[in-house]
């Protein structure tokens, strides 16, 4: 009888709450809510970029109210988002005038506005730390007096690796498309899907979800071997249509992106050329924004893999969708499977009963 | 069967090509591609006609294009251009490859039946071979399990099919069995066309042969109509009155069996002839 | 109430939107009308079509009655009442009378419902389909063709092997003759409850995004084979131990002291109301 006793619901799920405060209670410390935002940062992304909403503070919010666990801090956020009126969409975006932080090539050495490092864990050794122990207040004096004596450069635009192959002609480039995206917040995802749709639903996605399909492709369940033509990260600034008058467009604010356009071989009739895959998330989330790019690649160029099947990737990946469902089989399902043992039970008698 | 009665089947002026074509096309074919533009001709103004209780043979090597006509006739390729009449269907007035998909699926499960060289392209491998044969009658539109029971094991007597293990799947069969057991299914709603489709290629020689001679067996009994592709001559003298010689995606040469085996006209038909003797 | 959002949690946009969803839906009985589901505080795969229905259509004069699995104090039924009373503090109840929205996962209440009710279901899987083909898009071109045989052949399947249709809960009806429909994991127990109802039926798959409903008097048909008539679970010889009702859907429950089988009413309003009657 258990948890759906026919009676005592009602306590049970108070009480079940109030016992969660046990797992909070083990340590008089407390996390604030800014330590998380600027300590847990990439966390803070990868959440952002599953619930589709940016906002660090409440992604820190969330995170805090739910022990840190990325599904519940992800769903915490979407419930939330979901009770905001949608005003307005913003202006496209041009990434060519981001505020560059971090920008490689894998493809080629020398790229117009050059390549830049910046932060990445790639090349330290992951040796834990046992000390850990820098003093946050020393680390973030030292960081002020750096930057206070720096002068900020000038934002200059900086085209795309991919602009100077579509030059060439080795890249297809396609007329400029201003249609509304189609919303997948507000409508329900229709296959064949649109590619805005696709591209919507895979920056949402859950991260590992898309790692792991982008990692069948590359380990031969698919065919993609891609180039990381360009990953750049960065700020770039959000305007929306300004409704006293038309055309023109008010700054409502930065958010920090990661975008990624990975190349492929791809046939052209007899000769070959290179297909773009796309990517980009909220925050510093490389590896999704990479596996974005090879999954849109693949979903492009089709075929018997898992991760070339669009239905199968784009209805699959949702953290909200995936983690409810899973979750709801701890519902009882008493009645269901009464049913399911009564159909057993009548396979089982003798025919002639 | 009888040449002044109305074809069962019609099939005028079939082309499926991969590639969209130029205007040199026609003059430019290197086997069945064009040089200029590349496009791959694979059926080229494909005529025929199939009358009522023959066993039209198609002949050829493969890419010839007996497989592709085939596969149009049962709608699991899209022809380029062409048109196919069948007079069990609207009389025969409407191009079958221009009906909608809900009445090629009738026709599918009605007027024709097909046998694949493949059974996995044929057979639920995974459902009873009684319901691989229900499957059709249940398309047909009967909703009576005990008249689908009994019809499913008429027809696996047909083919000579232990009716003890009809509530086995496919998969558990050899592969002259689930050529059985396609052949059951493809009767089921008496189709007045049966389409096989290089049935005994991979088989055993004495498989073969047993499967060559149940086709005879079902044609003398059901009457039924027979569009029949085989790359094998042996197997065309066998069972077909009337044979059509393919190659590279057009037809060389047609005429009675007999004729084509005595007196081949086409050089590569001529060939085709010797390497059988 | 809690001010700090909109009625009924939603906004009104939103509201307004699924209930032209639900109209369509009524429009075309059995139909799955697809719906931009919104996103609740309530995990997908637990409800949320069925709630985002009951949001978008309950007002302050509405009763509300929550049932999981039959039980009115089940923790899923608790968890989504005390959410809808947080945002509407509307009235509920467990009388199945006096409720004018009911919202329900996995059983339809023993009392017939009437006219002026609303039954909203909770749905998993809305396609009816989906156990013959996975896709989706091949799924909506088999409705659309009223292409229905595999599920046929299916049904033909278990009989072939079993001797028996062994389709348990979510067993496939077909609505006015046209549209195959699932009815939600209901056991077949419920599915006549379906037919030529008084009540309105409506069905929200949340994580699916797709509304579809049953409006009074409609046909509804269990698929069956002419000669193999369609087969409810059996509790012949069974009762219920607490009211002794034999025409009621039945829980099993083992004693784990003394390993003894009971059975009792899974619809556990409709037990307390039988026993109130013979105690009076």
């Amino acid at each position: 009888m258990a948890y759906v006793a026919v009676s005592g619901g009602k306590e049970a799920i108070e009480e079940s709450i109030k016992l969660l405060d046990y797992y909070k209670s083990g340590s008089d410390k407390d996390i604030e809510i800014e330590a998380i935002e600027n300590k847990l940062g990439l966390l803070v992304d990868r959440v952002m970029s599953e619930a589709g909403l940016y906002s660090r503070t409440y992604a820190a919010l969330a995170l805090k109210q739910c022990e840190g666990s990325i599904e519940e801090a992800v769903f915490l956020l979407r419930a939330y988002r979901s009770t905001l009126a949608r005003n307005y969409y913003t202006d496209t975006v041009n990434t060519d005038d981001m505020r560059v932080l971090r920008r490689i090539s894998a493809a080629f050495k020398d790229i117009i506005g050059g390549q830049i490092l910046g932060a990445t864990y790639d090349y330290t050794h992951r040796l834990i730390n046992f000390t850990n122990g820098e003093s946050a207040a020393e680390l973030h004096l030292a960081m002020q007096k750096k930057l206070a004596g720096q002068e900020p450069a000038e934002i200059v635009s900086c085209p795309r690796v991919s602009t100077g192959l579509k030059k060439e002609g080795l890249i297809d480039s396609f007329p400029q498309n201003d249609l509304n995206p189609h919303d997948v917040t507000v409508n329900m995802l229709e296959f064949p899907a649109d590619r805005s749709a696709r591209l919507q639903t895979l920056a949402r996605a859950d991260t590992g979800f898309i790692s792991g399909l982008a990692y069948s492709s590359l380990r031969g369940f698919g065919q993609v071997h891609p180039t990381v033509g360009e990953l750049r990260s960065g700020y770039v600034e959000l305007c929306v249509p300004y409704p006293l008058s038309e055309g023109e467009s008010v700054y409502i604010g930065e958010i920090m992106i990661t975008e990624v356009e990975c190349f492929n071989t791809a046939d052209d009739k007899d000769q070959l050329k290179l297909a773009v895959g796309y990517g980009a998330v909220f925050g510093r989330n490389e590896t999704k924004a990479i596996a974005m790019a090879v999954v849109d690649r693949e979903l492009d160029s089709g075929g018997p893999h898992p991760a070339q099947n669009e239905e199968f990737v784009l209805t699959h990946g949702d953290s909200l969708e995936m983690n409810g469902f899973i979750s709801h089989l701890k519902l009882p399902h008493y009645v269901t499977f009464q049913s399911k043992l009564d159909s057993v039970r009548k396979t089982r008698r003798p025919a002639d009963e | 069967m009888c040449l002044n009665e109305t074809p069962v089947l019609s099939v005028r002026q079939l082309c499926l090509r991969y590639g969209d074509g130029c205007s040199e096309c026609q003059t430019s074919l290197e086997k069945n591609r064009c040089t200029v533009c590349g496009t791959v001709w694979a059926a080229n103004d494909i005529s025929l006609d199939v009358y009522p209780g023959e066993v039209l043979g198609i002949v050829g090597e493969s890419g010839s294009g007996k497989t592709t006509l085939m596969r149009s006739l049962y709608f699991d390729f899209i022809p380029s251009s062409g048109t196919a009449v069948l007079s069990d269907y609207k009389s025969g007035r409407v191009n079958i490859w221009e009906a909608s998909a809900a009445e090629q699926r009738l026709i599918r499960n009605t007027i024709m039946g097909m046998v694949y060289q493949n059974p996995l392209l044929g057979l639920r491998m995974n459902y009873s071979s009684a319901s691989n044969i229900a499957e059709k009658i249940i398309a047909a539109g009967s909703r009576n399990a005990s008249q689908i029971d009994e019809r499913a094991r008429e027809l696996l007597q047909a083919v000579e099919m232990p009716v003890s293990r009809m509530s086995e799947p496919p998969r558990n069969f050899s592969g002259g069995m689930q050529q059985r057991v396609q052949i059951s299914k493809a009767l089921a709603n008496n189709p007045a066309l049966l389409l096989l489709d290089e049935v005994t290629t991979g088989l055993d020689l004495s498989v073969q042969a047993r499967v060559l001679d149940l086709i005879r067996k079902i044609k003398a009994r059901y009457g039924i109509s027979i569009l029949l592709v085989s790359h094998d001559l042996a197997v065309i003298r066998m069972l077909a009155d009337r044979t059509i010689v393919m190659l590279d995606g057009k037809i060389v040469e047609s005429g009675l069996t007999d004729q084509i085996l005595e007196d081949p006209q086409h050089a590569y038909t001529q060939q085709l002839v010797h390497s059988l003797i | 109430m809690n001010s700090n959002y909109n009625y009924a949690f939603l906004d009104e946009g939103s509201k307004r939107e699924i209930r032209r969803s639900v109209l369509k839906a009524v429009a075309i009985p059995g139909y799955q009308v697809p719906f931009g589901s919104r996103e609740l505080p309530i995990g997908r795969g637990w409800g949320t079509g069925g709630i985002q229905l009951t949001l978008s259509l309950i007002g302050p004069a509405d009763t509300l009655k929550v049932i999981d699995q039959g039980s009115d104090e089940s923790v899923n039924a608790v968890n989504i009442k005390k959410f809808v009373g947080l945002c509407t503090d509307v009235e509920t109840t467990n009388d199945t009378r006096k409720a004018t929205l009911i919202q329900t996962r996995h059983r339809i209440p023993e009392i017939p419902l009437r006219n002026g009710q609303i039954l909203v279901l909770q749905v998993p899987i809305p396609e009816p389909l989906r156990i013959v083909e996975p896709c989706e898009e091949a799924t909506k071109k088999m409705h659309a063709e009223k292409d229905y045989a595999p599920m046929w052949l299916q049904l033909y399947e278990s009989l072939v092997k079993y001797k028996k249709v062994t389709i348990p809960t979510e067993y496939p009806c077909m609505v006015e003759g046209r549209y195959m429909m699932n009815p939600s994991p209901i056991p077949k127990f419920d599915n006549p409850k379906l037919h030529r109802a008084e009540c309105l039926y409506l069905f929200g798959a949340g994580r699916e995004k797709k509304i579809y409903a049953i409006p009074p008097h409609t046909e509804v048909v269990s698929l069956a084979f002419d000669d193999i008539p369609f087969e409810r679970e059996s509790f012949a010889g069974k009762k219920c131990r607490l009211c002794g009702s034999e025409n009621t859907y039945l829980d099993e429950i083992f004693d784990p002291q003394t390993g003894e089988r009971f059975f009792q009413c899974s619809d556990t309003s409709y037990c307390q109301e039988v026993r109130r009657h013979v105690s009076e």
